[in-house]
C-alpha cells in the first residue's frame, strides 16, 4: 500500500549527493574496537568449540575432564551422560552419544546470546562490516537488515530469553552443589568462581532487553501497575551495563570451564577449606 | 589565545565539488561553526551553511566533522588536537544544495506518513490527565531537535539510497514508540512500522544513540522496545503475542498518507469534521478501513456485552487462550517420559 503512494514514489528519485569519494573521512582509531570485538570473540568460539570436543575420561577415575568433584564445567551443565556421577547428573539420556554433549547444552545459550541485541550490534559490526563503525560506509551492495531469512529469526529472541533463564537457574543449582563435598560444606576456589559465573549470567540474562520488556516495558501504564515498574527499573539498571555484563559472563564461563579442566587433569590444586 | 586553524572545507554543489583548504584564525573557547562563520566572514563570502541558535537547539547545522556527524555549533575546537586539520563535510545521505547545505525533505516526508497522536475521549471536565511516571518516559523523545543527525548516520539509508522509500529511519522510530507507549493514545501502529516504515532493516548498530546530540537513548529505549512490540503482534505467537500482543482499545493503522487534514482531536471539532479513513492491513492479512479518530467512549449495553461474549467463545478465541496452558502440559509430559525412559534404561 504505502510503497505506492506518490510521496514513496517521490523519495526513490534520487537526487544527487555530495560527490565525496572517501568511505570515511573520520581521523580516529575507529577500526581498533570492531577488532577488538573480533579477536574476543573469535578466541571464545575456537575455545568452545575446543571445549566441546574435548572431553576426555581422567586417568584414574570415571569422570571425564568436564568434572572435578565437586565442581561440573558450566559448558556441560546439566550433565545428562555418564561423564560425572550420579549426584551432579540429572539424567542419563542413551541417544546420539557420538556427539559431544555440549553441543546439546551449548546452543540454548549460544542461540541466546546469538540474536541478543547487543551481540547483534558487535558482530554486524565487527565481523559483517554492516557498518563496520559509525559514519564508515559499509562493503556491501544491498542491505535488507533483518527483513529476510535468516536473519529474521533475530526476533525469536525472547524464546532463547526463556530458555536462557532456565539455564542460568541450572548454573546457579550447580554453583550451589558446588559447596557440597561428600556431605560436607566445601569451600574452595572453584566454588567462587562458579559462584560469581553464576552472578554474571544472572546479571546478563536479566538485564536483557526481552526482560525489559517483558516485565513492564510492554505496557503503557506503568502508574497502574507499580511492582512492574519497579522491577523495570531493576532491569532497566541492569541494562544500562547489558554490554559489560555480557562480556564479563561470556568471558567468565570459558575461565569457569579452563579452571574446573585443569583441576580435573591435576594440572593445578584447588585451594579449598572444608567445614 | 588565538590560533591559526588548517581547515577543509567541502565546497561544491549537485553537478560536483571537492575538499577546499583553508586557514582560519580562531580564538579559545571557539566552536566549529565560529571557525565556519570567520571563514565565511573573511575568505569565502559564498559559502553555504545553515544555522540559526548556535545553542544546539535549533539542529540546524548538522554537519560532518572529521567525518562524524554533529552539529557544528556543539563542536569545541579544543577537542582536536592543535595541530589537527579540521575538515568539515555536508550530511552525506541527503541530496546537497550547495558547500555544507543539504535537502532534508526525506525527513519531512516521513514525518508525514506518521499517524498523529488521537487520544480516547477526555474526562468529563474536558481534561487528559496522566500521572507523572507515564509521562516521563515519552518525555525524553520530545528531546529530539531534528538534526537530523541520526538519520545521517543509519547506514541502512546512508550506504543505500534504494531502501529510503522502504525506511523511516531512527529519527521516526523514536516518534513511533513515543506514541505506542502513550497511555492516552488510540492507535496501534507496530504492524505499519514495521512492515511500511521498515523497523526491521534496523540492526541495531546503535550509532544514532552515538551520534544524538540531545543524548536520547534511541536504541535502548526506542529502537529495540518498538521491536519488541513488533514481535509481540508478528512474531510471538505462543507466549506474550497470543494473549497479550492484541489490544482491544487501540485501531490497527497505516501509513497517514501526508496529505489528510490532521486527526489531532481539537476543542469544539465534530467527529463528522475529522478526516476519514486509513486503509490498513488487518493482522491476518486482509485489507480493512479504519478511521484515524479517537477510539468512542466504552458504553456498552447489557445486551451488547452479553452478545460479544458469545460472539467471542464463537469465534474460538478462548481456545486460543488456552494453546499455552496446553503446549506447557505437553511439555511437562513430554519432559517426564523422557525421565522415565532414562531411569528405565539404568
Amino acid at each position: 500500500m504505502s510503497l505506492e503512494t506518490p510521496d514513496r514514489q517521490r523519495l526513490a528519485s534520487v537526487q544527487p549527493r555530495a560527490d565525496i569519494k572517501a568511505r570515511t573521512l573520520r581521523q580516529d582509531r575507529w577500526w581498533l574496537q570492531p577488532l577488538i570485538i573480533a579477536v574476543g570473540f573469535s578466541a571464545f568460539v575456537v575455545y568452545s568449540t575446543w571445549a566441546a570436543f574435548n572431553h576426555p575420561v581422567v586417568a584414574g577415575t570415571h569422570h571425564r575432564i568436564f568434572f572435578a568433584d565437586p565442581y561440573l564445567s558450566p559448558f556441560y551443565s546439566p550433565c545428562f551422560t555418564d561423564g560425572c556421577p550420579p549426584s551432579v547428573r540429572w539424567a542419563d539420556f542413551h541417544i546420539w552419544k557420538w556427539l559431544s554433549p555440549a553441543i546439546y547444552i551449548l546452543v540454548f545459550p549460544l542461540s541466546f546470546r546469538a540474536t541478543c541485541y547487543y551481540y547483534r550490534k558487535a558482530y554486524y559490526r565487527s565481523f559483517w562490516l554492516s557498518p563496520p563503525a559509525c559514519a564508515v560506509a559499509e562493503p556491501h551492495k544491498n542491505y535488507t537488515g533483518e527483513t529476510r531469512f535468516p536473519l529474521v529469526f533475530q526476533n525469536v529472541h525472547r524464546y532463547a530469553w526463556y530458555f536462557a533463564v532456565i539455564f542460568a537457574g541450572i548454573l546457579t543449582w550447580d554453583a550451589a552443589l558446588a559447596f557440597d563435598k561428600d556431605g560436607h560444606f566445601y569451600v574452595g576456589v572453584g566454588t567462587a568462581i562458579l559462584t560469581i559465573n553464576a552472578l554474571l549470567i544472572w546479571a546478563y540474562t536479566l538485564g536483557c532487553h526481552s526482560c525489559r520488556h517483558i516485565t513492564a516495558g510492554r505496557i503503557n501504564h506503568f502508574s497502574k501497575h507499580p511492582v512492574r515498574y519497579r522491577l523495570w527499573g531493576l532491569v532497566s539498571r541492569l541494562n544500562n551495563r547489558h554490554m559489560q555484563w555480557a562480556w564479563a559472563s561470556l568471558l567468565w564461563v570459558a575461565l569457569a570451564d579452563g579452571y574446573i579442566r585443569l583441576v580435573a587433569n591435576g594440572t593445578i590444586h584447588d585451594y579449598h577449606h572444608i567445614f | 589565545m588565538a590560533r591559526d586553524l588548517s581547515m577543509r572545507v567541502w565546497r561544491g554543489d549537485a553537478s560536483g565539488g571537492d575538499l577546499a583548504n583553508y586557514t582560519v584564525p580562531v580564538e579559545e573557547g571557539e566552536v566549529v561553526l565560529d571557525a565556519i562563520h570567520r571563514l565565511q566572514a573573511d575568505q569565502a563570502p559564498d559559502l553555504a551553511v545553515r544555522w540559526n541558535c548556535k545553542a544546539g537547539k535549533c539542529g540546524s547545522c548538522s554537519a560532518e566533522i572529521n567525518g562524524m556527524p554533529r552539529l557544528m555549533c556543539m563542536t569545541r575546537l579544543s577537542s582536536y588536537e592543535p595541530t589537527e586539520t579540521i575538515t568539515v563535510t555536508p550530511m552525506r545521505s541527503f541530496p546537497i544544495i550547495r558547500d555544507l547545505v543539504t535537502v532534508v525533505k526525506f525527513n519531512y516526508e516521513k514525518a508525514r506518513e506518521v499517524p498523529a497522536f488521537a487520544p480516547a475521549h477526555p474526562n468529563t471536565d474536558g481534561s487528559f490527565r496522566m500521572q507523572q511516571v507515564d509521562v516521563e518516559r515519552g518525555q525524553e523523545f520530545r528531546k529530539c531537535i531534528e538534526c537530523f543527525l541520526c538519520q545521517n548516520t543509519c547506514h541502512v539509508i546512508r550506504d543505500h539510497e534504494e531502501n529510503k522509500p522502504a525506511f523511516a529511519g531512527p529519527r521516526f522510530f523514536i516518534r513511533y514508540a513515543e506514541l505506542d507507549m502513550h497511555p492516552l493514545d488510540t492507535l496501534d501502529r507496530r504492524q505499519m512500522t514495521q512492515e511500511h516504515e521498515g523497523l526491521g532493516y534496523c540492526n541495531i548498530t546503535k550509532c544514532c544513540s552515538e551520534v544524538c546530540p540531545e543524548g536520547i537513548h534511541i536504541t535502548d529505549n526506542g529502537i529495540i522496545p518498538m521491536k519488541e512490540r513488533v514481535v509481540d503482534t508478528k512474531y510471538d505467537p505462543v507466549f506474550l503475542g497470543l494473549r497479550i500482543g492484541r489490544r482491544k482499545d487501540r485501531r490497527v493503522v497505516g501509513p497517514a498518507g501526508g496529505h489528510d487534514p490532521s486527526p489531532i482531536k481539537r476543542p469544539g471539532q465534530g467527529q463528522a469534521a475529522r478526516p476519514a479513513a486509513v486503509a490498513v492491513a488487518s493482522s491476518a492479512g486482509r485489507t480493512t478501513a479504519a478511521t484515524l479518530a479517537p477510539a468512542p467512549p466504552k458504553a456498552p449495553s447489557p445486551v451488547s456485552t452479553a452478545a460479544s461474549k458469545v460472539s467471542s467463545a464463537a469465534s474460538g478465541e478462548s481456545m486460543k487462550s488456552a494453546l499455552p496452558a496446553l503446549g506447557a502440559a505437553a511439555g511437562a509430559a513430554f519432559l517426564a517420559w523422557a525421565l522415565r525412559k532414562s531411569r528405565h534404561h539404568k
